[in-house]
């Protein structure tokens, strides 16, 4: 049947009766077929506006055009030689407001689907394996990355392709960052992250796991003591934000990042092979409406909850989540509670939660900054009938090395201030991500993280 | 991968591990603890550091075994190794504001992290008066380092098996009444037993510091597992803690939240892979 030239490909996914009682990934991806039929949609536009949307500037056109001649091994070359961890980008970017929202096919119909092209060429790489990476010549410097997110992980492959002696340290015993704690494996496969991670050490970093840098080390001591020439952080955005209203302590209120990585990192859906517990009640509700809300619920409802709430105080127009995400969560059941804002929790004599009292709201006039706030109707309290809430409301950055580090500047809301190139108040110390942006994305995070590599490996040529 | 170096049984229900592990051993100070994961399906659980040698790069735990991780800890011998063992975490203990007396109460497996703090007082040259108990003579851990550290032990069981028949709140009663000023007292045991000093001290007006052992999963301030009321605030035991102003925290809360898995523990004990439970 031929396909519609106005639309996207689709791409096969499990059926949402099925997948909400598996933690398996949702969408298949294309097969090679498909995927040259969608990237034969591309007009290989010569100023390839799509690129302006991509925060590393992939080649986009290149690789769909090599897609496109079945030419693959050029497609994922033209992809890697700007983006590292293209099997995880072209699952989790928010793709239709970067590249895909300037794509030219978007003006007639739907964009190419870069995303899923994306995610294919990644994939046909993992299948076919890896290659082991051509080493340079050893330049004798040596860095410290602290962090094994989106940005630490794509500065220490940027660094050790330029040669440089590279370890990574991690606080948890395993590296990824939000990309392993926090993103479900129904989205983000584990699998692949690992495979991304063993890439980056087959290029020579090194990788220490369980050190708490700030405590374990301190960042003078990785420069006195341990013979470091430069250091970048990475450390994230992981403290979780709370509401704080009335009965937020209570048993049964998670932060999502508490839920997340019960499930997601610690493998509490396959309790008790694994040790670490989750408790889920019947009805659960979910505070916020972002990427960390939708894969609270959506983890909700997998690990057995009837009723999940998305409780929202504005409008479903002011939504952060990703399109895709809100979609997926919506077929899967998740019922949304919009203009409607928590102020308390109600427990029982036990301590748990038993409801979540709510206001409903209304959006008055856009404000100077274009949002429009939302405000309370009066008298219109309820109380949603819930056994466990999970607050989603946004994370700030972690602190412990900013505040162990001498001569660190860092901003109001506790980010550590850094120029375009990631460099920090201090001589050989940058830094890129979260942890410098507040809560943002991951090609962000791995944008700076080379921006940081790059300036980096000037910084010691030069020294 | 992180080698047990030497294991000695306290009692029937604790143990003590020398565990290598040097970068901590070099930084850990009286009051903080470590997480450690046994093996790659275990849970992170939080033990305090009962003392370090950074000479040879190891730190002591001391531990009960009450769940699932701690049986399966407790099996491994001398030699064995456990994936993952991170710190040192938590504030550095503080020492007291005003100079006077220190009254360190310490009960069941509360010994250990009391003994550090203790450790830490006597050698910045302070007097500490130490009240140590355990339910039977059986149970009773660390006499002999107690009383290496302390101008005055007092030792007590519930049963009166051995030294004070009665509770630790017994004898520490006596040092309220005697008038003689206590700059502080620092109870460190079962949450009941905390509650219990603490609402003894309370009328005396007597500072009275808490170790906290909410359940935990990072130990970084990422998750918000471990948040406790203290004040009117809400703290997150293992950034901000767990040493606290025991007067100030609300235990209701904390015995509450403590009892939270209860169910799947129980549950997590019969699957048990190391065969802890039997
Ligand atoms: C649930 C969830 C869903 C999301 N979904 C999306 C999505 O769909 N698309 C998207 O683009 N973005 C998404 N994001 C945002 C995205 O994941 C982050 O912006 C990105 O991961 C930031 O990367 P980072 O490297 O700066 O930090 P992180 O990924 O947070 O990594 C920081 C790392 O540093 C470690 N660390 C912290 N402190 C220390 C220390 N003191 N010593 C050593 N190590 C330390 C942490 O353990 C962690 O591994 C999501 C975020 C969450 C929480
Ligand atoms: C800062 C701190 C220091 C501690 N120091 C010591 C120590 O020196 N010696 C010692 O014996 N115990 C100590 N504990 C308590 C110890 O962490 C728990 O006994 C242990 O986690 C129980 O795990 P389990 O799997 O064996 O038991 P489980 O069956 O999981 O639980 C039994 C009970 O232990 C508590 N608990 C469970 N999981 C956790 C967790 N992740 N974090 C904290 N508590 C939990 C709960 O109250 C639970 O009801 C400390 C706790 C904290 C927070
Ligand atoms: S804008 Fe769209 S059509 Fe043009 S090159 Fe980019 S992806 Fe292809
Ligand atoms: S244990 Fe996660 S915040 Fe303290």
């Amino acid at each position: 049947m031929a396909h519609d030239i106005k639309k996207k490909h689709p791409m096969e996914e499990q059926n949402p009766q099925e997948r909400v009682k598996n933690f398996d990934e949702v969408p298949f991806g294309y097969d090679i077929d498909t995927a040259v039929a969608e990237a034969e949609r591309c007009l290989d536009c010569k100023k390839a506006p799509c690129r302006q949307g991509c925060p590393v500037e992939v080649n986009i056109p290149a690789f769909i055009m090599s897609i496109k001649d079945r030419k693959f091994e050029e497609s994922i070359a033209a992809m890697k030689a700007d983006n590292s961890l293209p099997a995880i980008c072209g699952r989790v970017c928010p793709q239709e407001s970067q590249c895909e929202s300037f794509c030219v096919r978007a003006k007639k119909g739907e964009p190419v689907g870069i995303g899923r092209l994306e995610r294919f060429i990644a994939d046909w790489q993992l299948k076919e394996g890896v290659e082991d990476p051509k080493l340079p010549e050893p330049t004798g410097k040596k860095v410290a990355v602290v962090g094994a997110g989106p940005a630490g992980l794509t500065c220490a492959g940027d660094l050790a392709k330029l040669g440089h002696d590279v370890t990574m340290y991690e606080a948890f015993h395993t590296p990824g960052g939000v990309l392993v704690y926090g993103i479900p494996e129904f989205r983000l496969p584990k699998e692949i992250v690992a495979k991304e991670v063993d890439y980056i050490q087959r290029l020579g970093v090194k990788l220490e796991t369980n050190m708490v840098i700030g405590k374990t080390i301190t960042v003078d001591e990785l420069f006195e003591e341990h013979g470091f020439d430069a250091v970048f952080i990475g450390t994230g955005a992981g403290l979780p934000t709370f509401l704080g209203i009335p009965g937020e302590n209570l048993l049964g209120v998670y932060s999502a990042n508490e839920f997340l990585t019960r499930t997601n990192l610690m493998k509490a859906y396959r309790f008790p092979e694994f040790d670490t517990p989750i408790h889920v009640g019947k009805n659960v509700a979910v505070v916020g409406a972002g990427n960390v809300a939708m894969d609270s619920a959506r983890t909700a409802l997998r690990l057995g909850a009837e009723n999940v709430y998305i409780v929202y105080r504005r409008s479903d127009k002011e939504m952060p989540a990703r399109l895709e995400e809100i979609h997926h969560a919506e077929e899967e059941g998740v019922q949304f509670r919009l203009l409607t804002n928590p102020i308390g929790i109600n427990g029982d004599d036990k301590g748990w939660v038993k409801g979540m009292e709510c206001m409903q709201m209304r959006l008055c006039e856009p404000d100077e900054s274009g949002r429009c706030r939302p405000e309370p109707i009066e008298d219109s309290n309820f109380v949603l009938d819930v056994d466990t809430v999970v607050v989603a409301v946004g994370q700030t950055p972690n602190p412990l090395v900013p505040q162990t580090t001498t001569g660190l500047k860092t901003g109001r809301k506790g980010t550590i201030d850094a120029d375009e190139f990631g460099k920090t108040s201090r001589e050989g110390v940058w830094a890129g991500g979260d942890i410098v942006t507040g809560a943002a994305t991951v090609i962000n995070a791995m944008g700076a993280g080379k921006m940081a590599a790059k300036n980096i490996d000037e910084y010691l040529k030069s020294k | 991968m992180y080698k047990l170096v030497t294991k000695e049984v306290l009692s029937d229900v604790s143990k003590k591990f020398e565990v290598e592990a040097p970068l901590v051993a070099k930084k850990a100070q009286p009051g903080q603890f470590i997480i450690l994961r046994v093996d790659e399906q275990g849970e992170r659980v939080p033990l305090t550091i009962a003392d370090s040698d950074p000479e040879r790069g190891t730190i002591t735990i001391i531990f009960q075994e009450v769940g699932l991780t701690t049986k399966c800890l407790g099996q491994k011998e001398a030699g064995d190794y456990i994936a993952d063992f991170v710190g040192p975490l938590g504030k550095p203990m503080e020492f007291p504001e005003e100079p006077g007396r220190v009254i360190a109460v310490g009960g069941g497996v509360g010994i250990a992290p009391v003994y550090p703090k203790v450790k830490g007082f006597h050698k910045a040259g302070m007097d500490v008066t130490s009240i140590i108990g355990a339910r039977c003579k059986d149970l009773l851990i660390l006499e002999d380092e107690m009383r290496a550290v302390s101008k005055e032990l007092h030792v007590c069981t519930d049963d009166g098996s051995y030294g004070h028949h009665g509770f630790v709140s017994d004898i520490l009663q006596k040092y309220l009444d005697d008038g003689e000023p206590i700059a502080e007292i620092i109870a460190v045991g079962p949450l009941p037993m905390m509650r219990a000093i603490v609402n003894q001290t309370r009328p005396y007006g007597v500072k009275t510091v808490v170790s906290l052992n909410p359940v935990m999963v990072d130990g970084t301030g990422m998750c918000g597992a471990c948040r406790v009321t203290v004040g009117e605030e809400t703290k997150f035991t293992c950034v901000d803690g767990p040493v606290f102003d025991g007067h100030q925290v609300d235990f209701d809360e904390l015995v509450a939240r403590s009892r939270m898995y209860l169910d799947q523990e129980k549950k997590a004990l019969e699957n048990c892979r190391c065969g802890g439970a039997k």
